[in-house]
């Protein structure tokens, strides 16, 4: 059977990683390639980078780093940031990503997720989704959680999925960085109307939240997190040994 | 020289990076000639069966793999490239392949359906290899080991030629190999390690 998958998420702005590792052992911790590299001899089993630029100019250097990565680096790799039209999509596909992420510029425009899909196919189009509680259940935001689109997260990803998204990642805002654990009550509801893979974003702290997230979500196919990896608080290799002791199916 | 063939369908992008970091320079080509002067060939494929099997036609590169494949050298179909190998598909209507292996490509949902099985189509992550008979393309992988899929279709019916299984509640043709023509339903291209050794071992063969 599938296994679940665990995906380190890099930020880069300008073609860097932020929040770069504290892995005193390499000598360039902000360097995509070099850190996409020690994730998978870690045994990740996949890779998400976020474009966080703002320029131009950055982009190129983002894509430039991109290839570097895909040169070295043999696992899926999804990216994500300032994806608006059909043509990001070539952008990044042509340097190497196998999928790409597209959160806001969904929300402006949700017939990008039928042209993307039908252009590059579904296993290609990722809906990602920044969810937070309001006094109408829970609201997809955007612009990093500060907008408040007004959307009904449930009725999105059921809208994106139908569009054509492949998979979603769904991020829960009220957990991101509290690091108490995954959204299990979002998460069950997303996987209760939707029928493609979800990766699970925003609250793990530790080993166990994994471990709660698999059992207690059966819908949910991956967990994703950013600094508990970067930081070092939490070892790839050893939480996958943890998870598969715990009953959960890992690729080692 | 391992010649990548190029009709236009998906990112080769990976595949011809994979092979040069395992010491093995590869072009991606569309060159009949080139074809013909390489060593071996890979057949790639994304997308949906009909569409890639028309623009393998139209650049008629599909005459040239078969008659080289037929002639001895060592093919390797990946993922859409493996269910062309074989009689026909049924993806989204009905189509010929390259009939260079007997078989036939079908959807997952349905046997799914047959077995009560309610799983997510496509097939879509790491999954462990079951081999079931030994070949040279599977000489430097181990059992249970795992590989990345992305499918939802299956090849069917090809019994004789399959050397990998995987299981998705129900079994599905992982690898295929007759003779000189070889498949993975996988992208050993995406595998990590795992994916790397076969792909040397397809090289080296």
């Amino acid at each position: 059977m599938i296994t679940k998958r665990i995906i380190p998420c890099l930020d880069v702005r300008n073609g860097r990683v932020v929040k770069g590792m504290n892995f005193e052992s390499i000598k360039d911790v902000n360097d995509p390639a070099t850190l996409a590299e020690l994730y998978n001899g870690a045994g990740a089993d996949e890779l998400v980078f976020y474009d966080i630029t703002a320029t131009f100019e950055g982009r190129k250097l983002f894509t430039d780093a991109l290839t570097r990565v895909a040169e070295k680096v043999f696992i899926p790799l999804t990216v994500g940031g300032s994806i608006n039209a059909v043509e990001d999509f070539e952008r990044v596909l042509s340097c190497g990503a196998d999928k790409v992420s597209v959160n806001s510029g969904a929300i402006k425009d949700p017939e990008l997720i039928d042209a993307a899909a039908s252009r590059y196919g579904s296993q290609c189009v990722v809906l990602s989704m920044d969810v937070k509680r309001t006094e109408r259940g829970f609201t997809v935001f955007m612009g990093g959680g500060r907008v408040d689109t007004g959307k009904d997260a449930i009725a999105w990803a059921a809208e994106g999925v139908s569009r054509g998204a492949g998979e979603l990642v769904i991020n829960s805002i009220d957990t991101d960085g509290v690091k108490q654990g995954f959204d299990i009550e979002l998460l069950k509801a997303i996987s209760s109307v939707v029928d493609v893979p979800i990766i699970a974003s925003g609250g793990a702290g530790c080993m166990e939240h994994f471990a709660t997230l698999f059992k207690e979500v059966p819908g949910v196919d991956a967990g994703l997190a950013a600094s508990i990896f970067h930081y070092g608080q939490v070892d790839i290799k050893e939480l996958k040994k943890y998870l598969r002791s715990c009953g959960v199916l890992m690729r080692i | 020289m391992i010649a990548i063939v190029d009709y236009g369908v998906g990112n080769l992008f990976s595949l011809k990076c994979s092979l040069a970091a395992i010491g093995h320079e590869a072009v991606v080509t569309g060159d009949k000639q080139k074809l013909e002067r390489a060593d071996r060939i890979i057949l790639p494929g994304v997308g949906a069966f009909g569409d890639a099997r028309a623009k393998l036609a139209a650049s008629g590169l599909d005459k040239t793999v078969t008659e080289l494949a037929r002639a001895g050298k060592p093919l390797l179909g990946i993922c859409l490239g493996m269910q062309m190998l074989f009689d026909r598909s049924y993806e989204f209507g009905e189509f010929d392949g390259l009939g260079l292996i007997p078989g036939v490509v079908l959807p997952i949902r349905d046997e799914l359906d047959k077995a009560g099985l309610g799983l997510k189509i496509p097939h879509i992550g790491w999954n462990a290899l079951d081999i079931v008979k030994d070949h040279k393309i599977l000489r430097n992988t181990r059992q249970g080991e795992h590989m990345y899929f992305v499918h939802s279709f299956y090849a069917a019916r090809c019994d004789a030629d399959v050397v990998a299984t995987t299981s998705y509640g129900v079994t599905l043709t992982a690898a295929v190999a007759r003779d000189n023509v070889m498949g993975a339903q996988f992208h050993p291209e995406k595998s990590g390690e795992a994916g790397l050794r076969l792909l040397s071992a397809f090289a080296e063969m």
